[in-house]
């Protein structure tokens, strides 16, 4: 297939993100799409893309998708966090900035934001596979993000100290998780910090005494999902309604999409996310999507 | 023809003088530029206050003091476990080794400067963190002692190399004077080439510390970037260098954010009086070590 190479955006300092990704997205090829694509036909150029990593997943596989259909179109996809997609979208360092929360009011007045909210997705808890406690309550998990529970025997686990990770101050995934899920509680300073949602996989799954929290859509059998007060994330207790660390994935760009002056690439990858391919992919990758 | 050459050559000082001017303009205003834009922070929360307090941004306190041990214990760890294995390294190729097995020794040294540090993060990550959480059975492993030894793999190349340039410019009249008296490889060693080679240790030692200071991934990846206070070697760390890539994704306008300025003012300061002291070591060796010659 025609793999073209993508041009690197190293906007943030946090581009080994970047550099995994285009490994695992030359290594993966599947079958054409039938789904007709008009609205990239005729279309050529480069689309940046950059910020919040739970949506990297998604990215992908519509960027493949799109690259694959027209060859003329480059599409690169960077990580950084939330922070950093509505910051390089707002200083036109990218065409579309992701964010795992909504941009703040005084970031969308500064920047003049449109939001396109295109999905849900839960904020779950996990712990390394080995690990013999799979569900804890809010309480406990306040009381370990808080450091006042340190050793695993005090949740019914092994006599062994926890490691808690969590994400740096630009995350989306940490705002939400500390919103909803430890009701704005402290979270330990000694507490490890990591800069992606894989990056925390990673951790939490080298580390048999961790515990961190990661979007349902990066849950896999590399880690456990622990059950918060009786339920276990996942795509469908999130999408019933049961599972409530929940938010919206946002792609934002620079000026409203009411106003008409988002056009070209960057519009025709937004509506696609809003197809009924586009929604295809997002729900398997573990999202729910949403509508406009 | 005279003029010509002369012509030439006023016209290559202007160009070299010109860089130089570019070069330092460069990095004073990359300086006024970190105060200028930390000025804000520094308005509000006093410079003192921030250098002494912890990270707490949820209770208003944005100290950097922390951040500063970390990359202390970080970066001296690492120079001592680098300093002696480098300079028995650099013995080992400039006097032991036989000829051949130094110069392999050598070009493998020599390819080691070009391995990427986020390399020896991944590394770091997938063998030595758990091994390093395992030994002690404490900490989970991301520790001061992880990127410590990680970066003494990084900079000790780089002392190496310079060591083992700082061998070689021994005067071959001090060694022959020696084995004329029939003196020892040993105290070859001890009374000639040590003393010799004293600035240039100094040098790999400055150089190291100014590369274990500056770098950031190898911290980044598997010091764990915790806040809180280190209290032992197995402690997660946050160094100065990993502190700005991390608060850089936050909001511009965010206090959290302004603290990069102040993280960079004390790097390029620190690296300053590292620059500085090299320069002065320079100054007082090149002298005596002229008048000393035979």
């Amino acid at each position: 297939m025609f793999w073209t190479i993508l041009k690197k955006e190293i906007a943030t300092l946090k581009c080994s993100v970047l550099l995994v990704l285009l490994i695992f997205f030359t290594l993966f090829n599947s079958p054409v799409w039938a789904e007709p694509m008009a609205d990239f036909i005729g279309q050529a150029g480069v689309l940046r893309i950059s910020g919040g990593t739970a949506h990297i997943p998604v990215m992908k596989e519509v960027a493949k998708l799109i690259m694959q259909a027209n060859p003329d179109i480059q599409i690169s996809i960077a990580g950084g966090g939330s922070g950093a997609g509505i910051k390089q979208v707002g200083e036109g360092l990218v065409d579309i900035g992701n964010s795992g929360r909504r941009p703040t009011d005084n970031e969308i007045k500064k920047y003049g934001l449109g939001l396109n909210r295109w999905a849900f997705d839960g904020v779950g808890v996990i712990v390394n596979r080995d690990n013999r406690v799979q569900a804890l309550t809010r309480a406990q998990l306040q009381d370990i993000f808080s450091g006042r529970l340190t050793n695993w025997q005090d949740v019914g686990g092994l006599d062994k100290e926890i490691a808690v990770f969590t994400r740096d101050e630009g995350s989306g995934t940490r705002k939400v998780f500390w919103k909803k899920a430890l009701a704005k509680k402290v979270i330990t300073n000694k507490a490890l910090v990591v800069v992606s949602n894989g990056a925390m996989k990673a951790g939490v799954s080298h580390n048999p005494y961790a515990i961190g929290y990661v979007s349902v859509g990066y849950l896999d059998k590399s880690v456990a999902a622990v059950a918060l007060d009786g339920v276990k994330p996942s795509l469908e207790t999130v999408q019933k309604g049961e599972y409530t660390v929940v938010r919206g994935l946002y792609s934002n760009t620079k000026g409203t999409a009411a106003k008409g002056d988002r056009e070209g690439l960057t519009k025709s990858f937004i509506d696609f996310l809003f197809s009924p391919t586009g929604r295809e992919i997002i729900s398997r990758k573990g999202l729910i999507p949403a509508s406009r | 023809m005279k003029s010509h050459v002369k012509r030439q050559a006023r016209g290559s000082r202007a160009l070299f003088f010109s860089a130089t001017v570019v070069g330092g303009v460069l990095t004073l205003s990359i300086f006024a530029f970190m105060v200028i834009l930390g000025l804000p922070l520094f308005s509000t929360h006093s410079l003192t206050l921030l250098l002494t307090q912890k990270w707490a941004p949820d209770q208003g306190l944005y100290g950097i003091f922390s951040f500063i041990c970390g990359t202390c214990a970080v970066v001296s760890l690492s120079l001592l476990v680098a300093f002696p294995l480098s300079l028995g390294n650099a013995i080992l190729i400039h006097l032991i080794a036989p000829r051949r097995l130094a110069r392999f020794l050598h070009q493998v040294v020599k390819m080691m400067t070009g391995i990427p540090t986020v390399i020896y993060g991944f590394v770091g990550i997938f063998f030595l963190v758990p091994l390093v959480r395992e030994w002690f059975s404490r900490g989970s492993g991301m520790s001061i002692l992880s990127a410590a030894l990680l970066l003494a793999l990084l900079i000790s190349p780089t002392m190496i190399l310079v060591f083992l340039e700082s061998f070689a410019a021994i005067p071959v009249s001090h060694i022959r004077a020696l084995e004329a008296l029939g003196g020892t490889r040993r105290q070859k060693l001890v009374h000639v080439i040590l003393p010799g080679a004293r600035t240039g240790i100094m040098t790999g030692l400055l150089l190291a510390s100014g590369r274990a200071l500056g770098d950031t991934m190898i911290a980044l990846m598997v010091a764990g970037n915790a806040t809180a206070q280190p209290e032992s070697l197995l402690d997660s760390v946050r160094t100065l260098t990993a502190h700005i890539a991390l608060v850089m994704a936050a909001d511009f306008d965010s206090i959290e954010f302004k603290t990069i300025f102040a993280c960079g003012i004390i790097l390029y300061l620190w690296t300053a009086i590292l620059t500085l002291s090299l320069r002065h070591l320079h100054f007082n060796s090149t002298k005596p070590s002229h008048d000393q010659s035979f």
